[in-house]
């Protein structure tokens, strides 16, 4: 078969395949709705509720973007302070490990009583939970140049600011978006623990509700919706990583036999 | 002597490695003159990067002094480098990587362009401005970058092995398309390798140095005419010649 045609259709079909087991386990094991809703029951929930979600689901994706834009923009920073600063790397960067050791979980309630219900909390907790893969990433594309290119640049009479802008920062963009995709999806978990712990709207907000009254279908669907939005995000930031980074010579899968 | 382009003299250094005390260079001198094509031949890890990277001003020497035009180096900037491994910018195409020298000293990059083309045009190089360094082959990629080496307009150019890592028949077709290039140009080149032959295709002068320590075991002015054939007595005379010297030095 068509290699391009397999990659599309091979996930697809398999998801139908676990859909349809689902639906006929559910309906043959005759298995309730508030415990476990089949497929189709979801599926209606989701489109007689598509107002609520998408209202619920704008706060939340509003969330989870200003948090990975904050998140991303001081880890990228702090990933070219601490490779400019000796100093600051042997001060900083066991701390930033050590902080990763904490989990976020135990942190969204204590920005609850700082910060209130509104916005700011979930955003801190998804801004704090996806900086970390830009740190290392970023930290990592810097060092990419070999000193051999660095040498070159230097042999012309190069600044540090010219070999940062015209060498380290182009050299270090793949791994700054592969650190941004996984990012993305850990943004997605920050904003929706941060709506679980405290929050009078949002998808989370929804799913505790719903879960509350024992609407599992209704569960179902803004998890749906949240997986819609997270996979939205990292389509965009793929095809924004494709115009980009579009100098990378394209991998060839190797398959193994 | 005070005429030429670069003096090399009582050069001396050590560094450290793994606590042990290497000595690199030992009170080397020589003089190039502007316009001339001398290389430099020794024995594998003798130092001969270390020498050009005192010579353009990446490290510093113990002891000696380096002049270029009479003025005092190192001074980063005055001598156009191609270090011996690919150092192309994968994210510029052909054209972005070949006016690298002239965006960073600021000079007109529209001016750099045009020149650039035209280099392209008349070195083989025509239709692949736009092309980036992954599409190209190895022999394409060494021409690039011996062409952005031209275009930093510096007075003397310091070659590390350009032509070490290609096939030998990619080899022998760029050291005919650099003599082309050079005697158009005309610029004072310095080369680095430790292939005898090349030394004696390409250049006028030929400066034999010695295992590490590194010091200058001979001075050998090659008046043959070019194009030169590899085949001919004299040549393979010289190359057996310098062969003997590097096996002595060498001693392996």
């Amino acid at each position: 078969m068509n290699g391009r045609l397999t990659r599309i259709l091979a996930p697809i079909v398999l998801l139908l395949l676990l859909l349809a087991a689902w639906e006929l386990g559910v309906r043959g094991f005759n298995v309730r709705a508030f415990i476990l809703p089949a497929p189709s029951r979801i599926a209606l929930a989701f489109i007689s509720n598509i107002q609520l979600l998408g209202w619920h689901g704008v706060v939340t994706l509003l969330e989870i973007v200003v948090g990975l834009l904050l998140g991303a923009i001081g880890g990228i920073l702090l990933a070219i302070s601490v490779f400019y600063s000796p100093l600051l790397d042997k001060a900083l960067y066991p701390l930033i490990i050590s902080s990763q050791m904490i989990p976020v979980f135990a942190i969204a309630p204590i920005l609850i009583v700082w910060m209130g219900y509104g916005l700011w909390p979930k955003v801190t907790v998804a801004a704090l939970i996806s900086f970390f893969p830009l740190v290392v990433n970023v930290s990592d594309g810097l060092r990419e140049p070999t000193e051999e290119s660095v040498d070159l640049f230097r042999s012309l009479g190069a600044t540090r600011g010219q070999i940062f802008r015209k060498l380290r920062w182009p050299a270090c963009l793949p791994t700054l978006f592969s650190g941004l995709k996984v990012s993305a999806t850990l943004a997605v978990v920050g904003a929706t623990i941060g709506e679980w712990v405290g929050a009078h709207q949002g998808l989370g907000y929804l799913m505790l509700q719903s879960n509350a009254r024992l609407r599992m279908d209704l569960v179902f669907a803004a998890i749906l919706m949240l997986a819609i939005l997270g996979l939205s995000l990292f389509g965009l930031l793929r095809i924004i990583e494709r115009r980009v980074v579009h100098w990378r010579a394209p991998r060839k899968d190797v398959q193994e036999v | 002597m005070s005429s030429s382009l670069l003096q090399v003299h009582d050069l001396s250094k050590h560094y450290r490695q793994r606590g042990i005390n290497v000595h690199v260079l030992d009170r080397l001198s020589f003089a190039l003159e502007g316009g001339t094509w001398t290389t430099i031949l020794g024995p594998s890890g003798c130092g001969k990067t270390t020498l050009l990277k005192i010579l353009v001003g990446l490290e510093r020497a113990d002891s000696g002094t380096v002049l270029v035009d009479g003025a005092q180096v190192p001074q980063l900037g005055s001598i156009a480098y191609l270090p011996q491994h690919d150092t192309l910018l994968p994210w510029r195409d052909a054209l972005g990587n070949a006016i690298l020298a002239s965006e960073i000293d600021g000079r007109s990059l529209k001016e750099a362009k045009r020149e650039a083309i035209e280099l392209f045009e008349h070195f083989g190089l025509g239709g692949f401005e736009f092309v980036y360094p992954h599409q190209l082959s190895g022999g394409m990629r060494q021409r690039l970058a011996l062409i952005r080496t031209f275009l930093a307009h510096r007075p003397i150019l310091l070659l590390d092995e350009p032509l070490g890592a290609l096939d030998p028949l990619t080899r022998a077709t760029l050291q005919t398309w650099l003599l082309e290039v050079w005697s158009e140009l005309r610029k004072t080149v310095l080369l680095v390798t430790h292939d005898a032959e090349e030394a004696l295709l390409l250049s006028d002068r030929v400066l034999v140095l010695s295992e590490r320590p590194a010091s200058l075991q001979r001075d050998q002015a090659v008046e043959l005419p070019r194009p030169r054939d590899r085949g001919s007595a004299d040549l393979v005379a010289r190359k057996t010649a310098l062969l003997d010297l590097l096996l002595v030095s060498g001693g392996a």
